[in-house]
């Protein structure tokens, strides 16, 4: 049956599905051991080094999450320059005016709810973008502090190139609370985001949940006429 | 003192050291400097060659320890040969000479050995109130600095006082104590941390200077890389016990008495560079680690602000002094698990009429759907 009333508009591409993703599930996991290496927990005594290594388990997992942590988000980065319109670093950064605009309505609207009028984007909105860039600059100061740290016992380039941040912070022991206090913006995003995610699709019915899966939006057809 | 100075050689000789000790003395200096072994003879021949190196030794805010880490090197050679070898011409602790004559001999040493001497700092140099917080001999700790430093060859910055501060830097640094490398510029300064430096550390370092006639390689903190570039964890002998994930969880368990590591005790081993792990303290006796006490990363920067030193993190500030980043951000979790739910019922107050009445139309559209396709 033809729907007369909706139409799906392709908002995310593969690349910025994938993206996000490989980012939940390396946040995830970056999260849960870093907050190990924190706060290691006593599920072992009485027995000798050799039986065990859980702990350098755990170290491991967290580098090599935060290796594709890393290049995946300098491929979202990538794909700012290059993908459609939504997945376009312009949706981060506010520039024009109807993008402050929008987050004085985002506000009202949805996190205040002193107004109940329908919102206009399809893809981002112009507060969920900023907050994104904002994450993306958090992203920026975890992949430094951590390479930062991890260069100390590397000899490889890439960590190297970030061993500056160590005596710019102060030394290494700045640069570990630094980067332990920055892993509860995470926690504290992820809680909102989905959140709001949530919300989203129970107020505005757009499949903004299946979105990220499936890359489609349900969009009302006379939606530009308002 | 003699016009055209003794070489180490001569003075050695005169004191009626053999040629075999002689030696060995070379080789154990070439040993403390960290250089290979195929560059013994070079340190030979700089023993054999070369003057002494006039030293000024100066105190400014400090305990002294340095000093007092440095006498107590392992090696007899340390204290009874490299202290005289180098011709120590004013230190105030260890100079025969004191008031004006100690005075006089500082300004004849800068004179006489101008661009030649070496000028060793132990303490910080308080620049608040114009420097009146250490004045010696009727001049600013400041002024000292900056007058003897301009004719140095090098400086070497003992200390966690003289590199970063120390205690008297602490927040809120009421003295406004500063490292030297923040007061001199233009100059060589080997940075030497540690509260004290380990003796072998502070001896390898100016053996280095005496024999090679130049500064060790340093990093980027200007410490001597041969013994600062390091983590205390990655030499530690417990190291295998963090990757096994066995740790002490208080000073009278079990686990303590396994030596297992002190992680969480607060040791600052993972965070600290130094070569205590390796070179160890009193003759290669021990080190705090090994003693079963966590290091407290007296090496590195502002280690007294990262407090407490028992806890892996430290307090966060403003908080108080239990309060750690995870306290904070579990604080934070649930305020905003209280306003996701607050907002949650509040989207249902504002908005769960228009809702409903999309649902309604929603299925009126459908019930008419149907009749028509029926």
């Amino acid at each position: 049956m033809e729907n007369t009333l909706i139409q799906r508009v392709y908002v995310w591409q593969l690349p910025v599905r994938l993206y996000h993703w490989v980012n939940a599930l390396a946040l995830f996991l970056l999260a849960c051991t870093g907050y190990l290496i924190g706060h290691p927990f006593a599920i072992q005594s009485g027995t000798e080094a050799y039986d065990n290594y859980w702990f350098g388990t755990v170290r491991f997992i967290h580098f090599v999450s935060a290796f594709f942590f890393f290049f995946n988000f300098l491929g979202r980065i990538y794909w700012g320059f290059v993908g459609n319109k939504y997945a376009r670093w312009e949706n981060f950064i506010p520039t024009k005016k109807a993008q402050f605009e929008e987050i004085k309505d985002v506000l009202k609207v949805d996190v205040l709810q002193s107004s109940v009028k329908p919102l206009e984007s399809i893809g981002h909105n112009s507060l969920a973008g900023v907050s994104y860039f904002l994450s993306f600059l958090a992203f920026l100061f975890q992949c430094v502090t951590g390479f930062g740290m991890y260069s100390a016992m590397s000899t490889s380039m890439l960590p190297k190139m970030f061993a500056w941040i160590v005596p710019m912070m102060g030394g290494d022991f700045a640069v570990r609370q630094w980067h332990h206090v920055m892993m509860w913006f995470f926690v504290i995003f992820s809680m909102i985001h989905v959140y709001l995610v949530f919300y989203h699709d129970y107020v505005e019915g757009r499949g903004i949940i299946s979105s990220m899966a499936g890359g489609w939006k349900f969009i009302e057809k006379d939606h530009h006429k308002k | 003192m003699n016009s055209s100075p003794l070489t180490l050689w001569e003075q050695a000789q005169s004191q009626g050291v053999s040629r075999r000790d002689f030696i060995r003395y070379c080789s154990w200096l070439a040993a403390a400097a960290g250089v290979e072994a195929s560059a013994i003879g070079q340190v030979v021949h700089a023993m054999e060659n070369k003057p002494r190196i006039p030293v000024l030794w100066l105190h400014f805010q400090e305990c002294t320890c340095c000093s007092e880490s440095f006498i107590r090197s392992s090696h007899p050679v340390v204290s009874d040969i490299v202290l005289d070898k180098i011709s120590l011409d004013y230190s105030e602790t260890l100079m025969a000479a004191a008031g004006f004559q100690a005075e006089k001999s500082l300004h004849d040493t800068m004179k006489k050995y101008k661009g030649e001497y070496l000028m060793c700092v132990e303490g910080s140099i308080p620049t608040g109130e114009d420097g009146a917080y250490c004045c010696i001999g009727g001049k600013s700790a400041v002024d000292i600095v900056k007058e003897v430093a301009a004719d140095a060859k090098a400086i070497i910055a003992w200390g966690n006082c003289a590199t970063h501060g120390c205690v008297q830097a602490a927040k809120p640094n009421p003295t406004t104590a500063t490292p030297v490398h923040k007061i001199i510029s233009g100059k060589p300064i080997i940075n030497v941390p540690g509260c004290p430096p380990i003796a072998e550390v502070m001896a390898g370092t100016i053996v280095h200077l005496l024999a090679f006639d130049r500064i060790p390689q340093l990093d980027s903190l200007g410490r001597p890389k041969a013994f600062y570039s390091r983590r205390i964890h990655d030499t530690c002998y417990r190291r295998p016990n963090y990757d096994a994930g066995l740790f002490v969880e208080s000073f009278d368990d079990e686990n303590a008495r396994k030596g297992y590591c002190l992680y969480k005790m607060g040791c600052r081993g993972p965070v600290t560079y130094n070569a205590c792990a390796v070179t160890k303290w009193n003759g290669g006796t021990s080190y705090p680690i090994q003693s079963g006490h966590g290091c407290i990363g007296c090496s590195e920067k502002d280690f007294w602000d990262n407090g407490p030193f028992y806890q892996h993190l430290a307090s966060f500030p403003g908080f108080g002094i239990e309060t750690t980043a995870d306290n904070i951000g579990v604080a934070v979790g649930v305020a905003t698990a209280v306003g996701i739910t607050a907002h949650a019922v509040s989207t249902n107050l504002r908005k769960g009429k228009q809702i409903k009445a999309e649902i309604a139309s929603s299925e009126e559209k459908e019930v008419s759907s149907n009749k028509r396709g029926a």
